[in-house]
């Protein structure tokens, strides 16, 4: 995935062009037996074509309550959000984004090729479409020669790479990942941070990303969401000065060095916040 | 030069490997066989404790004493026992499937023709019932709320005294044969499909559910593509146990004075004649008939489960 390859179509110059998603005092309260619980909080946030943001906190902050919101898996109590202009649930109708997991979520009575074309098949796409969006989603996670075989037969980073490509199969605009590398080894992040980006660059889509760790969120964004819990709200927003291209050493840098302090600076602040409140 | 504890080391690897010896299967079937084994010598012994008195008695009457020795020997053989002695039911069963021509109204394979149609039939509407109530639980709160308590209430009825009522209302009404008999099977089956797949059916993980909606499907494509698949562990978990009630069902509905076919019948008119031996006959027929069927829905679970990759 990491090897340079003609764009699949003009990536944007400016990162802030057209808002893809906004948000405008978005709140989302739980009502549990413990009485409320406020998972977001006053959420101003505007995303734009093609922009790569990460979401990061400590757990409880609304990181993902706030992607769900996006993806109309979970509603807003108050406050405005949009997704391409429409309600979260008209760009859920209308396809708007792929979701990616935590874990892979890939059935086991289906081949990797099968698995991908689920929701193509949900979504009425016919069957020589269906093959060609498959081969190419499928090459571009670079998992081509892996298309017959069953999920138990690939490794676990092989087997995200596979709901990855499952995602992207149906040419959606935005790709929504809650930690998606959560759960693999960190040799096996480092590759596939290196091979989102790769394909982030090639395909332009806008994405959102949740994760909890430092280096991974600076790596990979344009801009990096920094967030803290009880009321779950944004602390800072960074945008990176980072260049585009962006080899894995670019980690040794005193760039990233200082990006990723201000990032724990934030966190800490949010922290430190909750501790006096 | 060399370690000691090298050839003690040698010495206990093959001392385990002796112990191995049977292999998995051979150690598998040993606390079966023992099992089988303690069962038979109690049989035996409460044979003889059981049919002693009548032997006593008939000597009794002739007037002639008996050893100990002679009693044992008698309580073997009696025509119409109290209890049989295993060999005594084995000869039965043995008879009953090899020594009659098959359309012979002593034949048991005859019988377990009648009694097995009757509870294929019976597992297959019942099940399919199950299966069908189950999806609109799954897909309604209404149903989940009125269905369920009635579905529990249905099994708490005696089917001992609803069989005949079946049978005779049906009959009344010039329906007779396997359809009153597969209806009282499928009353007892329905139930244990019907909980394990309202389970099943909601067993897929709430992200997998989240990931359907992600992609706009309907409650008919999530059904077809996540719920359907998922369940089936627990279809088939059911399934066994809906076939064994569906027989128990078949057998039950075969009791009701009148019928003349079918291991129930056989069961009743042994009963109605002291023929002990026929009824153990055909109880054993009817058991290992159900253990069969059992076996071979595990075996479609088997191969199923393990070309799906659900296989544990």
């Amino acid at each position: 995935m990491n090897r340079p390859r003609p764009a699949l179509r003009p990536v944007p110059a400016a990162a802030t062009a057209a808002p893809v998603i906004e948000a405008r005092g978005v709140s989302l309260t739980f009502p549990t037996a413990d009485g409320p619980v406020h998972a977001l909080k006053d959420v101003n946030l505007t995303i734009g074509q093609g922009e790569f943001v990460s979401f990061i906190g400590p757990s409880g902050c609304g990181k993902t309550t706030f992607l769900r919101a996006i993806a109309a898996l979970e509603s807003p109590t108050s406050g405005q959000l949009t997704v391409n202009g429409m309600t979260p649930d008209a760009a859920r109708r209308a396809r708007a984004y792929g979701y990616v997991f935590q874990a892979p979520g890939l059935y086991p009575w289906r081949t990797i090729a099968g698995n991908v074309s689920l929701p193509l098949e949900i979504m009425g796409f016919d069957r020589a479409d269906r093959q060609q969006r498959i081969a190419r989603v499928l090459e571009l996670v670079e998992l081509s020669q892996f298309a017959g075989r069953y999920p138990w037969q690939l490794s676990g980073g092989m087997q995200q790479r596979a709901s990855i490509a499952r995602a992207l199969a149906f040419d959606a605009d935005i790709l929504l990942m809650d930690e998606p590398f959560g759960a693999l080894d960190e040799i096996v992040r480092d590759r596939l941070n290196e091979a989102l980006r790769a394909l982030w660059a090639r395909t332009g889509k806008t994405i959102g990303f949740v994760t909890h760790s430092i280096p991974e969120a600076v790596y990979l964004s344009t801009r990096i969401v920094v967030m803290s819990p009880r009321p779950g709200r944004i602390t800072d927003v960074i945008e990176s000065p980072l260049p585009r291209d962006r080899p894995l050493e670019i980690r040794d840098s005193k760039e990233f060095a200082e990006i990723s302090h201000r990032v724990r600076e934030g966190l800490r602040a949010g922290h430190s916040d909750h501790g006096d409140a | 030069m060399h370690d000691p504890a090298v050839p003690t080391g040698i010495v206990a690897a093959s001392a385990a490997r002796r112990g191995r010896g049977l292999g998995k299967a051979g150690r598998a079937i040993m606390p079966v066989l023992a099992v089988l084994g303690a069962i038979v010598v109690a049989w035996y012994l409460a044979a003889v404790w059981m049919n002693a008195p009548w032997v006593r008695d008939q000597a009794a009457r002739a007037g002639e004493t008996v050893t100990a020795g002679q009693v044992v020997r008698a309580t073997m053989a009696q025509e119409r026992p109290v209890l049989p002695a295993p060999h005594q039911v084995a000869a039965g069963l043995w008879d009953g499937v090899t020594g009659q021509k098959i359309t012979s109204k002593r034949s048991l394979v005859w019988h377990g023709w009648i009694t097995l149609s009757a509870t294929l039939a019976g597992f297959a509407l019942g099940s399919a019932a199950g299966i069908l109530l189950a999806v609109g639980i799954v897909h309604s709160r209404v149903m989940d709320l009125s269905i369920m308590p009635w579905a529990v209430a249905s099994q708490t009825v005696p089917i001992l005294a609803i069989a005949p009522m079946v049978i005779v209302v049906l009959a009344s009404m010039g329906v007779t044969g396997l359809l009153p008999k597969a209806l009282i099977s499928a009353w007892l089956s329905f139930f244990p499909v019907l909980v394990g797949m309202v389970k099943g059916l909601r067993a897929p993980d709430p992200m997998q559910f989240d990931l359907m909606r992600s992609w706009n499907a309907g409650g008919g494509q999530v059904l077809r593509h996540l719920r359907l698949p998922s369940s089936l562990p627990w279809l088939f978990a059911s399934l066994k146990v809906a076939i064994a009630a569906a027989l128990v069902g078949t057998i039950v509905g075969e009791l009701p004075a009148g019928a003349t076919q079918g291991l129930g019948a056989r069961l009743l008119s042994g009963s109605y004649y002291g023929q002990t031996i026929q009824i153990w006959s055909a109880l054993f027929a009817a058991a290992i008939l159900a253990a069969a069927l059992v076996w071979l829905i595990g075996a479609i679970e088997r191969v199923t489960l393990r070309r799906m990759g659900l296989a544990r």
